[in-house]
């Protein structure tokens, strides 16, 4: 570990300022991948399967190439082949790229073909009028954890925990709770749908696309079509939102690139709302059963954590639901399992708080069940339970704040006046009722590269392939690369969103900020060296892919507490969130202003699972009902009170800056706390999410 | 289908003219972005579900992607690029910038034009769903953060930037109120 990094430099790092992007975003200037101007483009619309399991019979291009503006057809008779040994960082060859490349459809919403045209009206209109046929064959998209074809869940992130005797604990318990929490699907719905525009520079070919890390994106790209690296080049200046659902290389800029390669000239994909339900991953549904002994005094003796969900075929993933069993609370014997169960639905990946927060929801939810029956205050549930070290792994946590953020949540929510019994704030018609949640989240960094150029004028210009997708990272690396050089940020000139600029992390997994910073602190100590000499323009470059090594040997988690209260209406069962306060140990915070608002969109995000988001699929046909913003809900303003979080005291001592990332956490406890909630006003558990009206309203509400 | 598809109109965005050929399916929201490079409005849905593509027509709020671009002509159309005069951020985008009511950005144009109409609406005395009195001689509804809520949940925002943009309308709105 560097010197400099033990003590934070005072400077930009910790002060709130406005996005430097601002008054691009305020005035429409900001351009997303849809918003290039680009001469002589053409238009690809995206036809996609209407059976869930078959394979095309026939696809009558025929039909629309005589159509207005009609450039031509890919399908899988004529599209490049694309090599299978593709695929993200994590889970291998990735089936979920390989689009037209044969004639099997292994979900609804997996595209077919791409209609090229001058006019996006000329390709929709054609897309529209294609002729596809099908031979259907049975499909199966009924999750379950009983499902016959559920099998272990890789261990990639590491195995299933089993420390202590379970059964002899459990036995010995006085209090069991043993419980079944659902979720369903859930999608990420950015408000920008996914596009992209590729063309040929030479034997170079360029794209602007919607994704979370472009050099990540071409290196995919680049395995498909067989291209060397420094071939391809992809921008994405500006992204609207990702939460994962732009973490792969898309649909859209596969079948962009095979448009601009067939075509010569520019091809700009699209995808219609539809279709970003259709055919961008989602969260998949899990279905999770827990058990939790305790003492009489509240002390856990066991917690068995059993999570199941949902896969794709075609590619594997972790829905890591048990990754806060294995780290929040001490208990004598903890085992987690956790199985997949292959169906035929469009790849699942990582949305927002993967696995951690369907898993919260689960072990959250019987926590507060827990309290109920041992008749303790949740909150001191929770504190009694604190552990000195990793429960299961055994390592040493590098800081543990999460006490902090309960009492200092509970201090401000009031929670010390709540009476613990349910069902006994009544406010005319309404009951009311207040929850909390108790969460972690892993932090860390990825390997990144950075480079620094110290200019003749006296600026810098620091360049890395980063990605904003909203978090901020512009403002944020600027105010990291100040401090780091030890200058003013109105010295600093920051280039991102290029993969150009080099290997570096996505905006993904937390861990972006904390990623991108680690590298930016490293170049700028070696440009500082550098400009010992004279020759300006000097230029440091900086790789940390040998340097995150330590970062094994403890536990580094961010935390937080989550505190809500609802106001029930059982004669509706309409249920609103009137307060939600969080409080997190996130790191040192580099940017207060625009750190809050990511927190405070996670807990919307989470209000947002806990009241309103369900895929919802037609058991006959298998496809996805509700694949638009009318059928699939996502908060708007009127669902979302003022919301209050903020930031206890936190330093990670391992990573540069003290950072450990604000990404996702948010959206973590938010569910469990308003499901909680919502128990504490009626008196009934909510095990299945959303908490739909149907599941709240009352016969007969006012006895 | 006939050949007959595309005719000229004539579109009036941000005070300026603008002869245009275009396919009479195209929507106002494909004229302004492909056809006169306004970008500004987004296309989140193309459904109306999502608000992303709000420009004020004659000064009210409309939907672009769901009025054809034939059916706007005549109309004064002003869209996000249209709202900063003479290159200084109006108050409401200034007030979005100071109080961070955005973060991927990609609604934002939307949620600043349905704003500014939303403004106009209320000053005019229009109530909304969350108004208690609505009776005809009713004084004009204040307008406090429900009905901010209320007037602005056409506009989706996935970040959740919902509090802050609350603030800033709020905001705006009382500096408009003094300045009167």
């Amino acid at each position: 570990m560097n010197a400099f990094l033990a003590e934070p430099p005072a400077g930009a790092v910790g002060v709130p300022r406005p996005r430097i992007e601002g008054a691009a975003k305020v005035t429409g200037g900001a351009r997303y991948a849809a918003d290039e101007p680009m001469p002589n483009l053409a238009f690809g619309c995206v036809v996609t399967a209407t059976v869930s399991r078959g394979r095309v019979r026939d696809i009558d291009i025929s039909a629309v190439l005589s159509m207005p503006g009609v450039l031509g057809v890919i399908d899988h008779r004529n599209a490049p082949r694309l090599d299978p040994r593709a695929g993200g960082m994590f889970f291998g060859p990735d089936g979920g790229l390989l689009l037209l490349q044969g004639d099997v459809i292994p979900y609804a919403g997996r595209p077919v073909a791409l209609v090229v045209a001058e006019t996006p009206e000329q390709a929709r209109a054609a897309a529209e009028a294609l002729p596809v046929t099908y031979d259907e064959e049975p499909h199966d998209t009924d999750f379950s954890a009983g499902h016959p074809a559920a099998r272990p869940a890789s261990a990639l992130f590491g195995p299933d925990a089993d420390v202590g005797d379970l059964d002899a604990e459990l036995a010995a318990s006085a209090v069991v709770v043993d419980e079944r929490y659902r979720t369903p699907e859930e999608h990420c719905s950015a408000m920008e749908p996914h596009s992209a525009t590729a063309w040929w520079e030479g034997d170079r070919l360029q794209a602007v696309d919607s994704n979370q890390g472009p050099f990540d994106v071409v290196r995919v790209l680049a395995t498909l079509f067989s291209l060397d690296l420094e071939r391809v080049r992809v921008r994405a200046e500006h992204v609207g939102g990702g939460f994962g659902s732009k973490g792969l290389c898309g649909p859209q800029l596969i079948l962009a690139v095979m448009a601009a390669t067939r075509f010569g000239r520019p091809v700009r994909v699209t995808l219609t709302r539809a279709q970003v339900f259709l055919t961008t991953s989602m969260r998949p549904p899990t279905d999770q059963r827990i058990r939790i002994g305790a003492d009489a005094d509240g002390r856990l003796r066991a917690i068995h954590h059993q999570a199941a969900f949902a896969l794709s075929p075609l590619a594997d993933y972790i829905e890591l639901c048990t990754e806060l069993t294995k780290t929040l609370y001490a208990a004598r014997a903890i085992r987690t399992r956790l199985t997949t169960v292959p169906i035929d639905t469009v790849p699942p990946y990582s949305m927002r708080g993967p696995g951690a927060t369907p898993g919260s929801f689960a072990l959250e939810s019987a926590m507060d069940e827990l309290a109920e029956r041992l008749g303790i205050d949740p909150l001191e549930l929770r504190l009694r339970n604190e552990p000195a070290v990793g429960p299961v792994s055994g390592l040493p946590f590098s800081s543990r704040n999460l006490v902090a953020c309960l009492r200092e949540g509970a201090r401000r929510f009031g929670w010390d006046t709540r009476d613990h019994r349910p069902r006994t704030r009544r406010e005319g018609r309404l009951l009311v009722g207040t929850g909390m949640a108790a969460v972690s989240f892993s932090a860390g960094a990825f390997p990144s590269s950075a480079s620094i150029t110290a200019e003749t004028d006296g600026t810098f210009t620091v360049a890395i392939g980063a990605a904003d997708i909203g978090t901020g990272a512009r403002t944020a690396l600027t105010a990291v690369a100040a401090d780091a050089l030890g200058v003013g940020v109105e010295r600093i000139r920051i280039r991102i969103a290029d993969s150009d600029l080099g290997p570096a992390w996505n905006a993904g997994g937390s861990r972006g900020t904390t990623s991108w910073s680690w590298a930016i602190s490293e170049a700028a100590a070696k440009l500082r060296d550098r400009m010992r000499g004279p020759a300006r323009p000097v230029t440091a470059t900086a790789d940390t892919t040998r340097m995150l090594d330590d970062l094994l040997t403890k536990e580094r988690h961010s935390y937080s507490a989550v505190f809500a209260e609802v106001a029930v209406d059982p004669a509706t069962g309409e249920v609103r969130v009137r307060r939600l306060l969080g409080m997190f140990a996130v790191g040192r915070v580099v940017n207060p202003l625009t750190a809050r608002s990511q927190v405070v969109g996670g807990m919307i995000g989470g209000l947002s699972m806990a009241l309103h988001e369900e895929g919802v699929r037609d058991p006959v046909s298998g496809r996805q009902v509700n694949a638009d913003f009318a059928g699939y809900h996502i908060a708007a303003h009127a669902d979302v009170p003022e919301i209050e979080a903020d930031f206890v005291p936190d330093h990670e001592p391992g990573i540069p800056m003290g950072i450990k990332g604000a990404g996702e956490i948010g959206n973590v406890g938010t569910a469990a706390a308003i499901a909680n909630a919502v128990w504490h006003a009626t008196g009934r558990r909510q095990r299945t999410l959303p908490i739909r009206l149907d599941r709240v309203v009352e016969e007969r509400p006012l006895e | 289908m006939s050949g007959d598809t595309r005719g000229e109109i004539s579109l009036r965005v941000n005070e300026v003219t603008y002869r245009l050929d275009v396919d009479h399916r195209r929507t106002l929201l494909d004229a302004l972005r492909e056809g006169i490079g306004h970008t500004g409005p987004k296309k989140g849905c193309d459904h109306g579900q999502c608000g992303a593509c709000t420009v004020l027509a004659d000064g009210r709020r409309v939907v672009s992607c769901l009025m054809l671009a034939v059916a706007a002509e005549g109309a004064e159309i002003t869209t996000i690029e249209g709202l900063a005069g003479h290159g200084e951020l109006s108050p409401l985008q200034k007030a979005f910038v100071r109080l961070d009511g955005f973060q991927c950005g990609f609604c934002t144009p939307g949620q600043i034009c349905s704003a500014a109409g939303m403004l106009t609406e209320h000053a005019a005395g229009w109530p909304s769903a969350v108004t208690a009195d609505v009776s005809p001689d009713r004084p004009a509804p204040e307008l406090d953060a429900a009905e901010v809520r209320e007037r602005m949940s056409g506009n989706l925002c996935r970040c959740g930037a919902y509090p802050s943009i609350v603030r800033a309308v709020l905001e705006t709105a009382a500096r408009e109120d003094v300045g009167r």
